[in-house]
C-alpha cells in the first residue's frame, strides 16, 4: 500500500471501440433526455421555499409527534391551509404555507407575520421547539427565481465561450449541446426524486455542469493533442484513441469526486439532497463525456478537423 | 522541471508551515488580547440565528420631501404676499403642483420659488406648465441621492437599536439600492428585534385644533387616530410645534402619582426652547405627541415647561414602555422598513449541522486518502500529503479573511478535496502511459508534469468560470459554497502544481529509481 498500487481501474492500452456504440449512446441520451423534458413540464418541478415563496417552519416535538395536536394548535392561532408532514426523525415536523397572494398590497407584511403566528402555536405545545423558521415574501422568490436562471445561462454562454477560445468552435459547440442535454437529465432526476428545487439545487446544478465541463476539457485535451500528433488518423479512431488513453483519469477522478460526495448524501442533513444530485450529475458527466460529447464531435468535426489531413492510403 | 532549488523548496515548505500556524486559533483560545487572532465564523446555519432581509420604503421618502417641500412653498408664497389654488403633491411624479391666484402673479411665483433653499445643488425645478399651474420637480439625482442617504441612515439607526438590544456580533449590511440586512447569531426568534425594526419611531408634537372638533378639518390640520383607541380621532395641526429628534435622553420608569408605566424623556437645549416657548404661549389648549401617525396622548397644558423633561404615558407595559424609550434614543427611521424575508435557525438545528458537516468531510476525506493509495501507490501517498496540506491552506485562507463557514461551504471543501486529486491523477496516469511507451523514469516523469499542466489549467479555468458565475448571482449559502470552492481552486493549483510534484522529485533525485512505482 505504501510503494506499488495495488489496484488498477483499467488495464494499460485498452482500445475500446467506443464510437461504434455512438448511435446507441445518442439515442439513449436522447429518450432520457425527452423523458426529462416531459417530466418537467408534467408532473414540474417541486418549487422550494426560494422560489416559491412563503413559510417553511422545522418543529422538533417531544417524543412521536401528533399531527392533530399540531394542526389543532395552529387553528388556535388562526393559521389555516397549513400543511403538516413529517420529515427525517418521527419527532420531527414541517409546517408549510404558501405565501398570500401577491395582488394584495399588504401579501408581504401578512408573510411575515405569519411566523409570528406559527411560532405561537408551536409554543403553546408541550415542550416542541422550532429548529428553523423561513418566510419568503413573493418579490424577493421572484428575484432570486430570476439571478438562479441567470446564473446558470451565463455560465453556460462562458464556458461556451472559453472551450471556444481555448479550442476550436466543434468541441465548444458539442461540450454546450452535451451540458444542456446532462442538464435537461439532472432537472428529470429532481422531478422523480421530488426533491426541491432551490437555490441550493441550482448551485448543485452548476456545479455538476463544472464537472462535466472538466471532464470533457481533459478528453478533448488529449483529441486535440493526438490530431497533432496522428495528422492521418480518421477522426473515429483518433476519438477513440483518445478516450481510451484517458479513460482510467476519467474514471479515477469520477470515483474520488464520487467517494468525496458521497457521505454527504448520507449524513450531509440538510445538504443531502444537494448531494445525491452532484452523486448522479457525476455519473451522467462521466458517461456524456464518453458516449455524447465524443460522438457529437465526431460528426461536427469529421470533415473540418481533418481537412487539411492528407487521405489515408 | 526535474530540479527544485533550496529556495523553491523552502518557501513551498513555509507556505504550508504558515498555513498550519494560520489554522491555529480556531483550535485554541487566545492567549493574550494582543497576539493577532484571525478565525472563521460559524454562519448562521452553523451556529443558529436569524437573518432579516428589509425593504426600505423609498416612496415615503419621497413623499417625506415633497410634503416638507409643500410645506415650504406655502411659506415662501405667503412671505412674498402671493396667493395660491390646489396646492397637491404627486409622489409618483416627484411633484408639487399649485394654481397661482390669478395669471399675472405667475411671474413673481416663479421667481420667488427658484429662490426657495435646496438641500443640494439642483434638487427641484419650477416651471409653469401648459394649463397655467406651477410645478415643482424634484430632479431624479436628487431623488436617488436622497434615497440612497436614507438608506445609509437607516442602517445606522437599526445598527443603534440592534445594539440597544444586546445582541452579539450582530452584522448590518446594505443589499442592493434599498435593503438591508440583518444578520443576528445566536438570536433565533426574531420577533422582538423585528417589531423593534418595523417601527419608524417619529415622535413630533403638535397641537390639537380643537376649534375644528367634529367638522370636516380644515387645510394643514389633519385627523389622526389614537394609539389606544384607533377608532377615535383628533384634529392635529400638520404643523411641528417640537420634534422628538431633539432629545438626549428617554428611559422607562413608573409614574409617580399613577403607578404606571412611562417614557421619561430629556429634550436638548433647542427642543428645550422650543418646547418651552410653545407650552408658554399655549396654556390651556391640548398638545398633542404623535408617534408615528398615531396620537399617543393629548393633555392640556397647565403651564410653561421649561425644565426640558417631559413624560409620555399611554397604557404602556414594562416591555413596550422599555422599546419606546429604546426606539427614541435610537432615533426614528427616516423611513419604514418591512421585513421581506427572513431566515431563521435554531441552535440545535445547528449543532447538528456541524456534525453533519464534519462527519462528512472526515469520511470523505478518508475515503479518497483510501482511494488514493490503494490505486496509486507512493505517488498516491504525495498526493494525500498534498491534499491535506490543501486542507490546510483552505481553512488558513479562510481564517485569514474571517470568512463565514456554512454548511454549503463545508460541502464546497468536500468537493475541492475531490476535485483536487483530479490533478494528480493526470500527473499519474500521464506518467505511465509514457512509461508504457518505453521511456525512462525521469523521461516520463518530466513528459508526464509537462503535458498534465495544461489540462490542469484548462480544466480549473473552467470550474473557476462556473463558480465566479456562482458567487457574482448567488445569495448567502450558495455565494458561500462558490467561495470556498474558488479559494480551493487557488489552494488546489498550489499544492498540485507545486508540492505533490515537488514530494515525487525530491524522491526521485533521493533514490534514482530503474522502475516508477505507477
Amino acid at each position: 500500500m505504501f510503494s506499488r498500487p495495488l489496484l488498477r481501474f483499467v488495464p494499460n492500452g485498452t482500445r475500446i471501440n467506443f464510437m461504434r456504440g455512438r448511435f446507441i449512446g445518442l439515442a439513449t441520451s436522447a429518450v432520457l433526455s425527452i423523458a426529462s423534458i416531459i417530466l418537467f413540464l408534467h408532473p414540474g418541478l417541486t418549487l422550494g421555499l426560494d422560489f416559491r415563496g412563503g413559510i417553511v417552519v422545522e418543529v422538533r416535538t417531544q417524543g412521536p409527534a401528533d399531527f392533530g395536536q399540531v394542526r389543532a394548535a395552529l387553528a388556535a392561532q388562526h393559521v389555516d391551509a397549513a400543511g403538516v408532514q413529517s420529515f427525517g426523525a418521527p419527532d420531527d415536523v414541517l409546517i408549510r404555507l404558501d405565501a398570500p397572494p401577491a395582488a394584495s398590497a399588504d401579501h408581504e407584511a401578512r408573510t411575515q407575520a405569519l411566523v409570528d403566528s406559527v411560532r405561537h402555536a408551536v409554543a403553546t405545545l408541550p415542550g416542541a421547539q422550532v429548529l428553523r423558521a423561513d418566510a419568503v415574501g413573493a418579490s424577493v422568490s421572484a428575484e432570486l427565481f430570476r439571478d438562479g436562471m441567470l446564473a446558470l445561462g451565463i455560465s453556460l454562454l462562458m464556458i461556451l465561450g472559453y472551450i471556444w477560445f481555448r479550442f476550436e468552435w466543434e468541441f465548444a459547440v458539442s461540450a454546450v449541446i452535451t451540458l444542456i442535454l446532462d442538464l435537461t437529465k439532472a432537472v428529470g432526476f429532481l422531478v422523480v426524486t421530488h426533491f426541491e428545487f432551490d437555490l441550493v439545487m441550482v448551485a448543485a446544478i452548476l456545479t455538476i455542469l463544472g464537472y462535466s465541463t472538466n471532464d470533457k476539457v481533459v478528453v478533448y485535451d488529449r483529441v486535440r493533442e493526438n490530431l497533432r500528433k496522428y495528422r492521418t488518423m480518421p477522426l473515429a479512431e483518433l476519438i477513440d484513441l483518445s478516450i481510451n488513453e484517458t479513460l482510467s483519469r476519467t474514471l479515477g477522478t469520477s470515483m474520488t469526486v464520487f467517494l468525496a460526495a458521497l457521505p454527504l448524501a448520507l449524513f450531509g442533513a440538510s445538504l443531502s439532497s444537494f448531494a445525491w444530485v452532484m452523486l448522479f450529475g457525476i455519473v451522467v458527466g462521466t458517461s456524456s463525456s464518453i458516449f455524447i460529447a465524443a460522438p457529437i464531435l465526431l460528426l461536427l468535426g469529421e470533415k473540418r478537423l481533418r481537412r487539411d489531413a492528407r487521405p489515408p492510403r | 522541471m526535474m530540479y527544485y532549488s533550496r529556495l523553491k523548496l523552502a518557501s513551498v515548505v513555509a507556505v504550508c508551515l504558515l498555513g498550519v500556524l494560520l489554522c491555529l486559533p480556531n483550535a485554541l483560545r487566545q492567549p493574550a488580547p494582543t497576539v493577532p487572532w484571525r478565525q472563521i465564523h460559524l454562519g448562521l446555519d452553523l451556529r443558529g440565528g436569524s437573518y432579516l432581509l428589509m425593504q426600505v420604503d423609498m416612496n415615503s421618502v419621497t413623499a417625506d420631501r415633497l410634503r416638507t417641500l409643500a410645506d415650504g412653498t406655502r411659506q415662501a408664497l405667503l412671505g412674498a404676499s402671493l396667493g395660491y389654488r390646489d396646492i397637491a403633491t404627486d409622489a409618483h411624479a416627484g411633484t408639487v403642483t399649485f394654481t397661482p391666484r390669478t395669471p399675472s402673479e405667475t411671474d413673481a411665483d416663479l421667481k420667488t420659488l427658484r429662490a426657495m433653499p435646496m438641500a443640494v445643488a439642483n434638487e427641484f425645478a419650477v416651471a409653469q406648465r401648459p394649463d397655467g399651474a406651477i410645478a415643482i420637480t424634484l430632479s431624479p439625482e436628487a431623488m436617488r441621492l436622497r434615497a440612497t442617504e436614507a438608506v445609509t441612515q437607516s442602517i445606522e439607526i437599526v445598527r443603534r437599536r440592534i445594539d440597544a438590544t444586546g445582541a452579539v456580533d450582530p452584522e448590518i449590511t446594505r443589499q442592493g439600492d434599498d435593503r438591508i440586512v440583518v444578520e443576528l447569531p445566536g438570536i433565533s426568534d426574531p420577533e422582538r428585534v423585528k417589531h423593534l425594526l418595523g417601527t419608524t419611531a417619529k415622535m413630533t408634537f403638535h397641537m390639537v385644533q380643537d376649534s375644528a372638533l367634529g367638522a370636516m378639518p380644515g387645510p394643514g390640520v389633519s385627523l389622526l387616530p389614537m394609539m389606544n383607541a384607533p377608532d377615535q380621532k383628533l384634529p392635529i395641526a400638520d404643523h411641528v410645534d417640537v420634534d422628538g429628534s431633539d432629545l438626549t435622553n428617554a428611559s422607562a420608569a413608573i409614574d409617580q402619582q399613577t403607578g404606571e408605566w412611562a417614557v421619561d424623556f430629556t429634550f436638548d437645549s433647542v427642543g428645550a426652547r422650543a418646547f418651552a416657548t410653545t407650552t408658554k404661549a399655549n396654556v390651556g389648549r391640548r398638545f398633542a405627541i404623535v408617534l408615528d401617525n398615531k396620537v399617543v396622548q393629548a393633555p392640556v397644558i397647565r403651564s410653561a415647561i421649561t425644565g426640558g423633561n417631559g413624560q409620555i404615558s399611554g397604557g404602556f407595559d414594562a416591555q413596550s414602555a422599555t422599546d419606546l424609550a429604546l426606539l427614541l434614543r435610537a432615533g426614528a427611521l427616516p423611513a419604514p422598513l418591512s421585513v421581506i424575508e427572513q431566515r431563521s435557525i435554531g441552535p440545535s438545528l445547528g449543532a447538528d449541522s456541524i456534525r453533519a458537516g464534519m462527519i462528512s468531510l472526515g469520511v470523505g476525506f478518508g475515503l479518497v486518502i483510501v482511494f488514493m493509495a490503494l490505486f496509486y501507490g507512493r505517488f498516491g501517498w504525495y498526493a494525500n500529503v498534498s491534499l491535506l496540506a490543501n486542507l490546510v491552506l483552505m481553512v488558513a485562507i479562510l481564517s485569514l479573511f474571517q470568512a463565514t463557514l456554512t454548511l454549503p461551504g463545508m460541502a464546497g471543501m468536500l468537493l475541492t478535496l475531490g476535485m483536487a486529486v483530479d490533478a494528480n491523477i493526470l500527473i499519474n496516469e500521464r506518467i505511465r502511459e509514457e512509461i508504457a511507451r518505453n521511456r525512462t523514469p525521469l523521461a516520463a516523469m518530466q513528459a508526464g508534469f509537462e503535458r498534465a499542466t495544461s489540462t490542469i489549467l484548462d480544466s480549473n479555468a473552467t470550474a473557476l468560470l462556473a463558480h465566479i458565475m456562482l458567487f457574482a448571482f448567488g445569495t448567502g449559502p450558495v455565494q458561500n459554497f462558490a467561495l470556498t470552492i474558488m479559494i480551493g481552486i487557488v489552494t488546489t493549483l498550489f499544492t498540485t502544481l507545486l508540492l505533490s510534484r515537488m514530494l515525487m522529485v525530491r524522491w526521485y533525485a533521493r533514490t534514482r529509481p530503474t522502475v516508477l512505482p505507477v
